[in-house]
């Protein structure tokens, strides 16, 4: 019998000397560059435009704001519900005397990642994860690999192990490089600094009942754990794909277009109700962590909930993993 | 199992594939130390069968054993006992042949770096063994590929159409590196679409057609007919033409066209070998001048032709 760890090395080899991780690795360094850069521009415009750099007095004028935008008859129902949410939270926070804005570099990884768990993190994984399987096949290499003497489900879960390590690293690395890097321009402070979670969204109503105030850190932590399990199924499903459509361009098309339509879908769950099972939809499970509302304007969306999401997405992973195994043990291998 | 000198056994295979029988019932046997062709024209069915002998395809019926081991129940027992080069010798480009071949011994048990170099040793691709695969020649390929066969010490080596894209110099050493692995003991199970290079390399052939093993035996067997084709170029034509007719033993005339208009014409008739020499004779007793006798292998077509009874091969 021959063990999965050599299995697991030698997919390790082959995915880094594939050179795909280090492309990887260097879209996040100039991506998060550029998000640094932008950032450090919003925040001077923001001071010239106010001629302060008091939070309290920027987070009041934020309130003003938004409480014009729903005198106007223009907007619509819905859209008005994300304000109202969005009032409630500020205002929380003015209470609370806790600057919701303080620029660090630890607040920038955070706001990093609340933005990239609907579309980047994930994409980067398909990167990884569409050819695990498909370039076997262009390659030929597939009929070499499954006439050793190793079952073919070792195979498969060796792929599969791999993929979730190097899922694991692309989190890891896009932690540090965010923080490096924004640290250079924002401070590398800002780890114990008071973040306020645990808001829920009834209707149009934020509950703060539960909110309470944790350390950046913890939140830092919760919220790159659940974008790591959204990326994990995300490389699930890409190895279903892979396994499926033997081209590897057509494999990164479906995937794309799944993870883009989700991103148009989140604001449509809301009219379609049964489209909350999609599991695109589902990804950006950190919105509840904030209850900063996925993508800015769109509705709360009843019935999506934290545990709701979570188990779509396990649901999703689960039988993309069934079909996978199945598929790959049995298939017979003709081209 | 069975008996021991028994490596390949090859049991009523039938494969269908969307509802059509590609392959319709193969038996065959190689036995230990052998090199078994397996000779059939492009789309009887070779490669087919060649990924059921290696579990790529699972057949739709009958079994297969190697060593003894049912590779339907047991691929991954069976499969330790074979080397295969199924296709063309594909190898990860990315990789350099050394890579590649540490990436094949981990999937094996007690894969040494010695043996490896062994292997490199024994395909002589000691000089561009780290570099990348990208830049390898079609033959140095077909050199890794084997170099990645051998490495487990096998007991059965599969070679589909080995000395496809390979130039002459490259298929002559091909076909001696066979027979010397062979030699040592190895049993060779070599595909192939062309006839000579089954009459030149192997021990005993299996001919398929349609999907079906038409004919299973020793080379010589097969390939002796019984008549020999031969060749007479003579001038002047009609007079030597006249006197080979005139024989009993030589049948089946038939003018080349390309001799026609020239001095030098060719007539094609079958006849017995040893009447070869007595007709010389004659032609040369009556001044006719023989200016070429060829002795003509049968062509795989014509093989077919005569083993399947006129039935063709498109």
């Amino acid at each position: 019998m021959i063990s999965l760890y050599p299995l697991i090395q030698n997919e390790t080899i082959k995915l880094l000397k594939k050179r795909r991780f280090l492309v990887i690795l260097v879209i996040v360094v100039v991506l998060v560059s550029v998000f640094t850069y932008a950032q450090t521009r919003i925040a001077e415009n923001t001071r010239k435009q106010l001629g302060t750099t008091d939070w309290r007095i920027t987070t009041q004028n934020q309130i003003a704001d938004n409480t014009n935008k729903l005198s106007n008859i223009r907007i619509p129902d819905e859209a008005k519900r994300a304000i109202k949410v969005e009032i409630t939270r500020l205002q929380y926070a003015l209470d609370k005397n806790i600057n919701p804005q303080t620029p660090s570099g630890v607040t920038f990884t955070r706001d990093f990642f609340g933005n990239a768990i609907g579309l980047f993190l994930p994409l980067l994984v398909v990167i990884l994860a569409i050819d695990l399987v498909s370039a076997e096949h262009s390659t030929g290499t597939i009929k070499i690999l499954l006439t050793r003497p190793v079952r073919r489900w070792k195979v498969l879960m060796s792929k599969l192990i791999t993929l979730l390590l190097f899922t694991s690293l692309i989190i890891l690395m896009t932690t540090l490089i965010c923080y490096a890097i924004s640290g250079l321009a924002f401070g590398y402070s800002g780890w114990s600094m008071p973040v306020i979670t645990g808001f829920q969204v009834t209707g149009d109503q934020l509950i703060t009942a539960n909110a309470h105030v944790i350390e950046q850190w913890r939140y830092l932590f919760m919220e790159i754990s659940l974008c790591w399990f959204s990326c994990f199924v995300v490389g699930c499903i890409s190895l279903m794909v892979s396994v499926l459509v033997r081209s590897t361009a057509a494999g990164m098309g479906i995937m794309l277009a799944a993870l883009i339509s989700g991103v148009i879908l989140v604001n449509m769950v809301a009219s379609w109700d049964s489209a909350k099972y999609f599991f695109m939809v589902n990804l950006q499970t950190n919105t509840f962590l904030s209850a900063a509302l996925p993508s800015a304007g769109s509705p709360p969306v009843p019935g999506l909930t934290l545990p709701f999401s979570l188990s779509v997405l396990a649901a999703w992973a689960l039988i993309s993993l069934v079909i996978s195994f199945s598929v790959f043990t049995k298939r017979d291998i003709l081209n | 199992m069975k008996d021991e000198s028994i490596v390949l056994s090859v049991r009523d295979i039938k494969k269908k594939i969307k509802n059509k029988w590609i392959i319709k019932g193969i038996s065959f046997d190689v036995r230990a130390g052998e090199v078994f062709g397996f000779l059939g024209p492009n789309g009887s069915g070779k490669t087919t069968t060649i990924r059921m002998l290696v579990d790529l395809i699972k057949p739709t019926e009958g079994q297969i054993f190697i060593c003894g081991i049912p590779v339907g129940n047991k691929p991954d027992e069976a499969l330790q006992y074979v080397g295969c080069i199924v296709e063309n010798p594909e190898l990860y480009p990315y990789l350099s042949g050394w890579e590649n071949l540490e990436h094949f011994a981990r999937m094996l048990k007690n894969v040494t770096k010695q043996r490896i170099h062994e292997v490199v040793e024994i395909v002589g691709l000691n000089q561009r063994i780290h570099d990348k695969v990208r830049t390898y020649s079609l033959g140095m390929r077909q050199r890794l590929g084997i170099a990645q066969a051998l490495l487990g010490k096998p007991k059965l080596l599969i070679l589909d159409e080995p000395t496809n894209g390979l130039d002459p110099q490259g298929i002559k050493e091909m076909r001696v590196f066979i027979r010397s692995l062979a030699q040592e003991g190895l049993s060779v199970f070599v595909s192939s679409h062309l006839l000579s290079e089954i009459q030149l390399m192997c021990d005993r052939v299996a001919i398929i057609s349609h999907g079906n093993v038409t004919a299973v035996g020793h080379v010589a067997d097969l390939m002796r007919p019984a008549e020999t084709i031969v060749e007479w170029r003579l001038s002047p034509f009609e007079e030597g033409m006249a006197i080979l007719k005139a024989s009993g033993y030589v049948t089946s005339f038939e003018e080349l066209p390309i001799g026609e208009g020239s001095s030098n014409r060719i007539v094609r008739c079958k006849m017995p070998e040893d009447q070869i020499p007595i007709k010389n004779a004659e032609l040369v007793r009556s001044k006719v001048r023989v200016n070429a006798i060829t002795v003509k292998n049968p062509t795989l077509e014509e093989l077919f032709l005569r083993l399947t009874d006129g039935e063709t091969i498109d």
